[in-house]
């Protein structure tokens, strides 16, 4: 055969087993063993070779330029070409593109994983990058506003082009999940809020799949393989009633440092590589839980499934029939919503209520006024308005004695006499607060947080103890960096 | 005797410490040690049944109680969720 002919064979074939691909990918099937070898070809990447040629002995359906990139995990004695092959031909579906994502998908990319799925309904933001670090265009500029399954995908495409890469930017829902979970090997939880993280335990136990856990928040790390063969427990075995909202802090009021997703995320890769490939034992039926702060690594070794779980057990409650409406959000008391802001409170009533606006002419007026930003100590220490009185919410009941007498002290924030002041003003004349403070001796008296709520939980909290003055500062200081100063620094 | 207790995430800024050294009457079992935890930080009740309590890095369903010996070691892990 001369040259030219056999280049005709090759493009033919390239052609034919392009076509079985998207075959292959329309019935949504994973590709059987020879379609990521036909990737490289795919991207024109130089001299592609068959899929099954003469010296593949061994019919691992690796072609050459796989072995050469994936090479260093091959020749590992632990792991090697069936391994490998095993890597290639499968799929793994990693729910969420943030903090745990990122590694996640960059690893799993790079590995070699046949076909990757990303869901994610989210788009990027500049205080994601720090612990996102998969979002990043060429150039060097962050991918802010880009979706983020999208952004994903793209970084995963630049490190390893064999590979198929899959989004889905709508996100997890009841209605989808089972069907989107059974078309992947294993499942990766990268999400970052309890009602998902039922969500996805519940239609692995449906699906039978395999799931990854991660979770991470300030500097607490966790880790399990659940749902894992015969009697691996799930997420409901080991948690059967979901924690009150307010202990499952997210990283948008308690923070995360940027590093420990990024730890929990990369061993999520390794697990979900060590599923697909078949090598090592995988983390199931143990509990990986990590305290950076101290640099403590603690593995508790957990017990098989419960026969009364919900999800697992003998006779389930939930099944692919009754997933698809079960009220994840009621039984977890969250919205699936991740980073959004907590809906507004409507606890002090209105008329003790001033807008941004309002609070910036009345301390205009009234230089004197005391304002009690109730915020955390490190928000506090971001940014606050000038000569504001600082007594975090968490600790409140703590320090009433304190605003008492700072309220009682004139010299403090003096104007004292004469400054019954507010009557009639801006906030007067609209109907909503007029200062509790006037027309007594005192000063105004405004309260704020970072949105709105907490300063509301605060006044209720000093109203309690007696104490009438106060006006809430509707929206917070968010709402005061969007209305009055847009040089307010938001985090 | 003396156990040892690791508190992880949110138990750890309830009790306001990584790790607390407790003593108990001999032969104390593990609910005692729950029910003089709680005396001694009120704040974990919050916690109450949602979070995995290990011994010796082996976990204890809810209604089980086991027999505490020296040095043994217990700890708090509430689920996190975030990522």
């Amino acid at each position: 055969m001369s040259t030219s002919e056999e280049l005709e064979r090759l493009r033919a074939e390239n052609e034919a087993l392009k076509a079985e691909l998207e075959a292959l990918k329309r019935s949504q099937q994973p590709p059987a063993a020879q379609a990521p070898a036909a990737a490289p070809a795919a991207n024109g990447g130089g001299a592609a070779c068959p899929a099954f040629a003469p010296w593949d002995g061994m019919q691992h359906g690796l072609d050459k330029q796989q072995i050469s990139r994936y090479s260093r995990q091959i020749i590992l004695h632990s792991f090697g070409v069936q391994a490998q092959a095993r890597l290639c031909r499968g799929s793994v579906l990693i729910i969420g593109a943030g903090g745990l994502g990122s590694p996640a998908a960059l690893y799993l990319a790079a590995a070699g994983v046949g076909r990757l799925g990303i869901v994610d309904r989210d788009t990027v933001e500049l205080s994601n990058i720090h612990r996102q670090v998969i979002h990043r265009r060429v150039g060097g500029e962050a991918s802010v506003g880009v979706h983020k399954a999208l952004s994903a995908a793209e970084a995963c495409r630049a490190l390893n082009s064999s590979i198929l890469v899959e989004t889905y930017l709508e996100g997890l829902t009841p209605e989808n999940a089972v069907e989107l979970i059974s078309e992947y090997d294993v499942i990766v939880d990268a999400s970052d809020n309890a009602p998902t993280r039922y969500l996805i335990s519940d239609a692995c136990c449906v699906a039978r799949r395999p799931l990854v856990s991660g979770a991470a928040i300030g500097t607490d790390g966790q880790l399990t393989v659940y749902c894992h063969g015969e009697d691996g427990p799930c997420y409901r075995c080991l948690f059967p009633e979901s924690p009150a909202a307010g202990n499952c802090a997210r990283c948008v009021d308690a923070g995360v440092l940027g590093v420990v997703p990024g730890v929990i995320g990369t061993l999520q890769a390794l697990e979900a590589i060590k599923l697909v490939s078949g090598v090592g034992e995988p983390l199931s039926r143990r509990l990986l839980a990590m305290d950076c702060a101290t640099g403590r690594f603690h593995c508790v070794k957990l017990r098989a499934k419960s026969p009364a779980c919900v999800a697992c057990g003998t006779s389930p409650a939930i099944t692919a029939a009754t997933l698809p409406t079960y009220d994840y959000a009621g039984f977890t008391g969250q919205a699936a919503a991740n980073d959004a802001a907590p809906a507004p409170l409507q606890l002090i009533p209105r008329e003790e209520r001033i807008t941004p606006r309002q609070l910036q002419e009345r301390l205009a007026a009234h230089p004197d006024a005391l304002v009690l930003d109730v915020r955390p100590l490190e928000q506090f220490n971001i940014c606050h308005l000038p000569g504001a009185m600082h007594t975090p919410y968490k600790h409140f009941d703590r320090h009433l004695d304190a605003i008492r007498a700072r309220l009682a002290t004139p010299g403090t924030h003096p104007a004292a006499a004469g400054t019954a002041a507010t009557a009639g003003d801006a906030a007067g004349q609209d109907g909503t607060a007029e200062d509790s403070s006037s027309p007594s001796e005192q000063p105004p008296f405004y309260v704020v947080c970072r949105r709105g709520n907490d300063s509301q939980r605060a006044l209720a909290a000093l109203r309690r103890a007696g104490i009438s003055q106060g006006v809430d500062v509707v929206g917070g200081m968010e709402a005061w960096a969007r209305e009055v100063d847009t040089s307010f620094p938001m985090y | 005797m003396q156990v040892r207790v690791l508190f992880f995430a949110r138990s750890r800024e309830l009790a306001g410490t990584s790790e607390a050294s407790v003593t108990l009457e001999p032969g104390s079992t593990t609910t005692v040690l729950l029910q003089q935890l709680l005396q001694q930080y009120p704040q974990l009740e919050e916690l109450r049944g949602s979070f995995v309590f290990s011994l010796n890095q082996e976990y204890l369903a809810p209604d089980e109680e086991q027999q505490l010996k020296g040095g043994d070691e217990v700890a708090v892990i509430p689920p996190i969720s975030g990522g």
